[in-house]
């Protein structure tokens, strides 16, 4: 990579994230105001893990997600308006309103489709790689799935497959350590990275997953070797979530440990890495804060976009269950 | 023309959809041995190497682990990403491993996503009913899918039907699952060699009559005919209507074959609660009441489990002298059937 590339790539990873943070701040806010019906969980604190992998990833690649949802299109470059839009229930949203915050998918970026169903997207990234395969064209799937799917048995079915068949997919755990409020040591055994061995394919643990070069470069190394026809491999990323399971949501007993949380809380993605292109004389403050503020417009044009547009006529809730409706049902 | 077997007509659909099209694969177990007879020519079941996987190679024939749930989920996102699978999932009591891909993803990922997915894919499994292998082989579960939005759902119940039935499943670009009936596996009858594609949501009137209408569905149906044949002797004429698809249903064909008569007999293999024949005894309550002389009567399997031992479970379907007995009834003829 030249010089310029590197800031390029460098700077981009930091405006990702900082995207997932203020669209999801934004959000946040706007669930508490009544502007979001239904359901929202925040990737805030997993900004590094989820942009890392993306980054990882070209335009025409494949990506899969949870209900942990809004990171991982953004991550993969999709326009915030559409997005925030959906979040809202509006015409113009990214699934036409009909997905909602748990739903999100912008196949247009390869993005295939979030899923509130833990562990059920899994298969669909496998699915994909055998089209990849079959085809011939040279696309990678990621699999993004939480500390919670990892024990469901819809993954081993899947890296079984994906090992057997070589497919060029990326099994990415998103270990924040809960599984909503079920701490994950509870209800697993042994570690989760570990259990790639029993399926013959390499099995790699990001231990620093709050830094958004750890995650790039573990990925970008599972990208590869899945395009050269290797199979798959599955990533392990250690990481956190800075906000509750999903917001609003207020339990009578605090699950996590106060120290834990601000041993991770010290622990910002976005800010570890401002302080390292600064450091490292990437960019500088005044740059990093112009960067800063891009992506606040950014946020605030997708509000006003979501905000001006029109809901859905009715006669929308109709449409799209089917491609074409033969025969003459009533 | 040439005679073929409800099996051989399987296997000739998913022939002709490989070689049309070099997106249709065919994943499964047990599929590159042949090891159903669906997956290569007829004599070559169990063969080392089924003849598809020597024509179309392994790249688009797949022999599967037993992983129903990841299969119907592969499938889904191959479909979604450029491919047509077929699956055959082979015993229909396997589909309910596979539920969460089928409801979740399958039949809920293009609208939920507003469109943005086409999922091109079919899900065949053959329903081993009659056949003593016992409750776990024996299901015919197509009802509890009607009520999933999203699937379109084929039960063909010839060999030409399953042709061209099987065909169009294959070219639509929505999820279909096939439900074959292995009582019909050697049925065999004249199909035609070339490709033809019977369009989903059309039934087939196969008698005409005016003194009672018989919808039947799937297994069903060869024993309605055999009743109406049997009922002609006695001067009684039954209208038998296939509706070959139960989504989408036929609604207007049943309709009108219930109009004609005013008379109603549903067959069904499947269990009897909100099963088919209850929906459409709903149908043609909400749209043919007035026509009605007589209550619609459902001959359907109860709503038991299914036996092994051929002494108990040969008792647990509708079939042919049942089926006339009970249109005797309804004709108030009951005396002359006993």
């Amino acid at each position: 990579m030249s010089n310029e590339l590197e800031t390029k790539t460098l700077l981009e990873m930091q405006r990702r994230m900082l995207r997932i943070r203020y669209f999801d701040e934004r959000a946040s806010k706007m669930l508490k105001r009544g502007l979001i019906p239904g359901a929202l969980h925040t990737s805030i604190g997993q900004e590094a893990q989820v942009v890392g992998a993306c980054m990882a990833l070209g335009d025409a690649d494949y990506m899969t997600g949870n209900h942990r949802s809004h990171g991982h299109p953004i991550g993969k470059g999709s326009p915030l308006g559409p997005l925030m839009a959906e979040l809202v229930g509006k015409a113009t949203g990214i699934c036409k309103g009909k997905g909602g915050s748990l739903h999100l998918a912008d196949f247009s970026l390869g993005s295939l489709g979030e899923s509130g169903i833990v562990g059920g997207n899994i298969p669909i990234a496998l699915g994909a790689g055998l089209s990849s395969k079959v085809l011939g064209n040279d696309r990678v799937v990621l699999s993004f799935f939480g500390d919670g799917a990892a024990n469901q048995g819809s993954l081993y079915e899947s890296m079984n497959m994906a090992g057997v068949w070589k497919l060029p997919v990326v099994f990415l755990c998103e270990n924040n350590h809960y599984a909503l409020s079920t701490p994950a040591h509870t209800v697993t055994s042994g570690r989760i990275v570990d259990r790639a061995a029993g399926f013959g394919i390499p099995g790699v643990r990001v231990e620093n997953g709050q830094n958004v070069l750890a995650v790039y470069e573990a990925v970008r190394d599972a990208v590869d070797r899945a395009r050269r026809g290797e199979g798959p491999t599955l990533i392990e990323v250690m990481t956190y979530r800075f906000r509750e399971h999903s917001e609003g949501l207020k339990l009578g007993v605090d699950y996590r440990d106060a120290d834990e949380k601000e041993q991770w809380l010290q622990r910002d993605p976005i800010a570890i890495m401002r302080e390292w292109l600064i450091a490292e004389g990437w960019a500088t403050a005044d740059e990093l804060d112009a960067l800063d503020n891009e992506v606040l417009d950014e946020v605030e044009a997708a509000y006003q976009f979501a905000d001006s547009s029109p809901y859905p006529d009715a006669s929308v809730a109709f449409e799209d269950l089917y491609t074409e409706v033969a025969g003459a049902g009533r | 023309m040439s005679i073929m077997t409800y099996l051989g007509a399987i296997g000739a659909a998913q022939r002709e959809a490989l070689t049309a099209d070099e997106r249709v694969v065919l994943i499964g177990e047990d599929v590159e041995a042949n090891v159903y007879g669906t997956t290569g020519g007829t004599g070559k079941s169990r063969a080392a190497e089924g003849d598809f996987l020597q024509t179309f190679g392994r790249n688009r024939i797949r022999n599967t682990p037993i992983s129903e749930e990841s299969i119907v989920g592969a499938a889904a996102g191959a479909a979604m990403t450029g491919l047509r699978p077929i699956v055959d999932l082979s015993y229909s009591s396997f589909l309910y491993m596979a539920m969460d891909q089928f409801v979740n993803q399958v039949a809920k990922n293009r609208y939920m996503f507003g469109g943005q997915a086409s999922m091109p894919v079919v899900f065949r499994s053959a329903m081993f009913y009659g056949l003593n292998t016992g409750a776990h082989h024996s299901d015919r579960p197509y009802p509890m899918f009607m009520n999933v939005p999203g699937l379109k759902i084929i039960a063909p119940a010839s060999p030409s039907d399953a042709k061209g039935l099987l065909r169009s499943a294959i070219d639509s670009d929505d999820p279909v699952l096939s439900f074959e009936a292995c009582p019909l596996w050697g049925m065999k009858e004249e199909v035609q060699d070339d490709e033809y594609f019977i369009p989903l949501g059309v039934g087939r009137t196969l008698r005409e009559g005016s003194d009672v209408t018989i919808v039947a569905i799937s297994g069903g149906v060869i024993e309605a005919t055999a009743a109406a044949d049997a009922l002609a002797a006695e001067g009684v004429t039954a209208e038998v209507f296939d509706p070959r698809t139960l989504v989408p249903l036929d609604v207007d064909g049943i309709i009108k074959a219930v109009e004609k008569t005013g008379r109603l007999v549903i067959v069904d293999p499947a269990h009897r609660t909100c099963g088919a024949a209850a929906e459409v005894s709903a149908l043609v309550a909400e749209h043919a009441f007035s026509s009605l002389k007589a209550p619609i009567v459902r001959l359907t399997a109860p709503d038991m489990q299914i036996p092994f031992s051929p002494a108990l479970e040969k008792q647990m379907y509708p079939k042919r002298d049942g089926i006339a007995a009970a249109v005797r009834t309804m004709l108030g003829l009951a005396g002359a059937a006993a």
